[in-house]
C-alpha cells in the first residue's frame, strides 16, 4: 500500500504509514510478514548466514536489494595494515565477507573503496538509506537510519539470513512512542546530550518494546548528522527503532547522492515523503516531552548508558527511589569505574580520548571538536585519537583542514572504521584506563578489558583531550585563529 | 532447531541485572565465522581468570565454575538480561553451552528474539519470583526445576508455581522445532505478489548498481 492512498482514514503515525506500506501478509496467529527494503551486511554478523543459505541450498532472494561493507574488523592505524591485517582471525573474516559477496552478487565496498566506512555511516552517505524505507542490518545501530523517517532496526544473524533468503522477516508490531523536545538548545548543548539525557530518564529499558519518533522544535532545528546521533543511541534505551519525519533539512541532504532518485523522479518522490509525517490527530502508545533550554552537556559516570549527569554536577548517589536492581548496578560499577558518589565530574581525569563511532564520527562532529581543539595541545598525560566514521568524512575533513588541526595538536589521525568504539580491531583500552568516548556503549570491557568508558558529545571529548579531565565546554576558550 | 517442551535440571543463578550480551560472550570472538564451538567463551571475562597472559584460568568464585552446577540446562538472571549488541553469538553460546532456558524477570528485545531462533525457552517471571529461585538454587545447587513449555509453568519440588506468557507462534515453534525461513516461504505465493507491486515503490527508486 502507498502511503498516500486515501485508504487511510484513521490518522496515522509516521511509523504505522511505513509498516503498513511493507506487510506482505499476515497470517493468523503468526507474526506480520514484513518486507524488507534494504538489508545492510558487515564482516562480523553475516558469515553465519551465508554458511546457512548454502547449508540449505536456498539462493540469495534480492542480491539487488543488499550493500555490503567492512567496518568493524579493519585496523584504522594505516593503508598498509588494512592491507596486510596481522590479525589472521579477523583477516579471514574479512576474506570471508568478500567471497560471500562475490559468490552472491552483493555490491561490496572493500577497505580502500571511497565509499567505504561503518555501515551506518555509508548508508546514508550513499542514498541507500531514504525516508520510508524499512532497513535493517546485523548491528543494533541499524536505528541509525531512522533519521531519514526510515524504519531501521538491528537484527541477529538468524534474521539476517532470513532476509537474504525471503527479503522479509517475521515481526510483531511494536507500539509507538513520541518524545519531543521542545526549544532552543543552550550553547554547548548538542544532539548527544539530548539522547543521553532521554536514556537517563527512562532507563536503558525505557523504551523496550517501541518504535520512538523524535518530535519537536529542538528536533527539527538538527542538521541531519544530529539526528542521526540521536536514532542511532534509540537501541541504548532499548528501543526497536528510532524516527524522525524527514522534512527540508533531509531533502536537502539526499538530493544529488547516488542511489536518490533524479529529475522529476525526485520532485515525485520528495512530494511522497512529505506525506509521511505523522497526520494531525494520530495517537502514540507513550509520549514524552523535554524542554531543551533545561538541558545541559551530559557525560556517562557508570557503566550503562543510562547512568548519566551533567557536566557540572557530581556521580550521582543510590536515592530511595532506585529499585534493588539498580542499587546493586550502582554498587558495582562505582567500583568498576573507580569513581565515588559526590565526585565532581569535572574532577575526573581520563587517559584516552576516541572521537568517532557511527554515532559521532560525522563532518559536523569532527568540526565541533576541531572548533575547541584549534590552537591547543593534547594533554601529556592523554592518548587521543581521531576515527572518521567513513572515507568520504575523511575526504572532506582532510579537504577542510581538520585533520591538521587534530594532527597539530597531537592527536592521532585514522583511517575510517568501528575502532575503539568496541575494540575488536588492536585498538583497545588497557585495563584501568579511562576513556572520554563518543561512541554509544559503556558497558564494562566494551572498549577493552577493564577499560573504563565516558560516554559524551565531540567537543565535550575534544575539550577532555586538552584538559585532561572531563570538561565543560560552556566555558572553553576558542582560539578563533589557527 | 530440536522440538523442546518439559526440562527438569538445577539452575544457575547470576543474580545481576542488565546483563549484556558483551558479557555473555565478548567481542574477540565475534571474528570467527562458525556457527558452533560458542560454549567455551561464554561469560569468558567473568569465567576466567585473565590477569595472567596466556594463562588462562577458571575463577573458582564465578558459579559456571562451581562443579556443582554442572549439567544445569536453565539459567536464572535478574531484570533487561540480553541488553546491548544484537550478536547472536550469545545465544549460540548460551545454547551451546548447554542450556535450553532461561529465567528472568525481562529481557531485551533482540536477545529476545535471538533466542527463540535458538530454540531457547525465555520464562518471563515476577521479581520476587525470580528472587525465590536464585535463593534456592543459590543455597542448594542440586535444587530441581522444571519448566513445562506446554503448560507454561516453572515449579520445583518445594512448592514453588510460577507461570509465564509466551505468545502463541513462538510456543508453537518451539514445541515443533520449526525452522522460521520455512514457514515464511510457506507464504511465497503472497511475497511473490506483493513484491512485484512493491518494486516500484517511489522510494526504491533507482535500485542499486546491479540492476540498474
Ligand atoms: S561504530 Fe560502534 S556501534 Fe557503530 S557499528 Fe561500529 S561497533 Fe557498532
Amino acid at each position: 500500500m502507498n502511503p498516500n492512498t486515501p485508504q487511510a482514514l484513521k490518522p496515522r503515525t509516521m511509523f504505522e504509514k511505513v509498516w503498513d506500506a511493507h506487510v506482505v501478509v499476515e497470517p493468523a496467529g503468526e507474526p506480520t510478514i514484513l518486507y524488507i527494503d534494504l538489508q545492510l551486511v558487515h564482516e562480523v554478523t553475516s558469515p553465519q548466514a551465508f554458511e546457512g543459505l548454502r547449508l540449505t541450498g536456498r539462493p540469495l532472494r534480492r542480491p539487488d536489494r543488499h550493500i555490503a561493507t567492512v567496518d568493524h574488523n579493519v585496523p584504522t592505524t594505516s593503508v598498509q595494515d588494512r592491507l596486510h591485517i596481522v590479525d589472521q582471525i579477523a583477516s579471514a573474516q574479512i576474506n570471508a565477507l568478500r567471497k560471500n559477496c562475490a559468490d552472491f552478487g552483493i555490491e561490496f565496498f572493500d577497505t580502500e573503496a571511497a565509499e567505504q566506512g561503518i555501515v551506518h555511516m555509508i548508508g546514508p552517505e550513499l542514498g541507500a538509506t531514504k525516508p520510508g524505507m524499512t532497513i535493517v542490518c546485523g548491528d543494533s545501530h541499524t536505528s541509525t537510519h531512522g533519521a531519514f523517517g526510515a524504519l531501521a532496526f538491528g537484527i541477529g544473524t538468524s534474521e539476517v539470513e532470513h532476509v537474504m533468503a525471503t527479503q522479509t522477516l517475521p515481526q510483531d508490531k511494536p507500539k509507538t512512542f513520541r518524545i519531543n523536545v521542545e526549544g532552543d538548545l543552550p550553547a554547548g548543548v548538542t544532539a548527544k546530550d539530548i539522547i543521553l539525557n532521554i536514556i537517563g530518564r527512562i532507563g536503558t529499558a525505557g523504551a523496550t518494546g517501541y518504535a520512538v519518533e523524535y518530535a519537536g522544535s529542538a528536533i527539527r532545528a538538527l542538521s541531519m548528522e544530529g539526528r542521526m546521533t540521536i536514532c542511532n543511541m534509540s537501541i541504548e534505551a532499548g528501543a526497536r527503532a528510532g524516527m524522525i519525519a524527514p522534512d527540508d533539512t533531509t531533502f536537502a541532504y539526499l538530493k544529488g547522492r547516488r542511489f536518490v532518485p533524479k529529475d522529476a523522479a525526485w520532485n515525485l518522490a520528495v512530494e511522497q515523503w512529505r506525506a509521511l509525517v505523522t497526520d494531525e490527530g494520530a495517537t502514540f502508545d507513550r509520549e514524552l516531552h523535554i524542554d531543551a533550554a533545561t538541558l545541559s552537556p551530559t557525560v556517562t559516570w557508570g557503566t550503562s548508558p543510562g547512568m548519566v549527569t551533567t557536566i557540572d554536577a557530581t556521580v550521582p548517589a543510590i536515592t530511595p527511589d532506585l529499585d534493588e536492581a539498580d542499587h546493586k548496578s550502582y554498587t558495582r560499577a562505582y567500583e568498576y569505574m573507580d569513581v565515588h558518589p559526590g565526585q565532581p565530574i569535572e574532577d575526573i581525569k581520563v587517559d584516552a580520548v576516541f572521537l568517532g563511532s557511527c554515532t559521532n564520527g560525522r563532518i559536523e562532529d569532527l568540526r565541533a571538536a576541531a572548533k575547541i581543539v584549534n590552537g591547543y595541545k593534547v594533554a601529556t598525560t592523554v592518548r587521543a585519537m581521531v576515527v572518521p566514521g567513513s572515507q568520504a568524512v575523511k575526504a572532506q575533513a582532510e579537504d577542510e583542514g581538520l585533520d591538521e588541526v587534530f594532527k597539530s595538536a597531537g592527536f592521532e589521525w585514522r583511517e575510517p572504521g568501528c575502532s575503539m568504539c568496541l575494540g575488536m580491531n588492536p585498538d583497545i583500552l588497557q585495563p584501568g584506563e579511562r576513556c572520554a568516548s563518543t561512541s554509544n556503549r559503556n558497558f564494562e570491557g566494551r572498549q577493552g578489558r577493564g577499560g573504563r568508558t565516558h560516554l559524551l558529545s565531540p567537543a565535550m571529548a575534544a575539550a577532555a583531550a586538552i584538559t585532561g579531565h572531563l570538561t565543560d565546554v560552556r566555558t572553553w576558550k576558542f582560539n578563533s585563529k589557527t | 532447531m530440536i522440538p523442546i517442551n518439559i526440562i527438569t535440571s538445577t539452575a544457575v543463578p547470576l543474580p545481576l541485572p542488565n546483563i549484556d550480551t558483551d558479557q555473555i560472550i565478548p567481542k574477540q570472538f565475534l571474528k570467527r565465522i562458525e556457527r558452533t564451538g560458542y560454549e567455551d567463551f561464554l561469560f569468558y571475562d567473568w569465567r576466567y581468570n585473565l590477569e595472567v597472559p596466556d594463562h588462562v584460568e577458571p575463577r573458582k568464585d564465578f558459579v559456571l565454575n562451581n562443579p556443582a552446577y554442572k549439567g544445569s540446562q536453565i539459567l536464572i538472571a535478574e531484570k533487561n538480561f540480553g541488553c546491548g549488541s544484537s550478536r547472536e553469538h550469545a545465544a549460540w553460546a548460551i545454547n551451546q553451552y548447554g542450556f535450553l532456558a532461561v529465567i528472568a524477570p525481562s529481557f531485551a528485545d533482540i536477545f529476545f528474539s535471538n533466542a527463540g531462533k535458538n530454540g531457547i525457552i525465555l520464562a518471563r517471571l515476577t521479581e520476587e519470583e525470580v528472587e525465590t529461585l536464585i535463593q534456592r538454587s543459590t543455597a542448594n545447587p542440586k535444587h530441581l526445576i522444571t519448566i513445562n513449555l506446554e503448560a507454561q509453568t516453572v515449579t520445583d519440588d518445594q512448592g514453588f508455581h510460577a507461570t509465564f506468557e509466551i505468545d502463541p507462534f513462538r510456543k508453537h515453534c518451539l514445541l515443533n522445532g520449526l525452522d522460521d525461513i520455512g514457514l515464511t516461504l510457506l507464504h511465497e505465493e503472497d511475497l511473490d505478489k506483493f513484491e512485484a507491486k512493491h518494486n516500484n515503490e517511489f522510494w526504491l527508486a533507482p535500485k542499486s548498481k546491479v540492476v540498474a
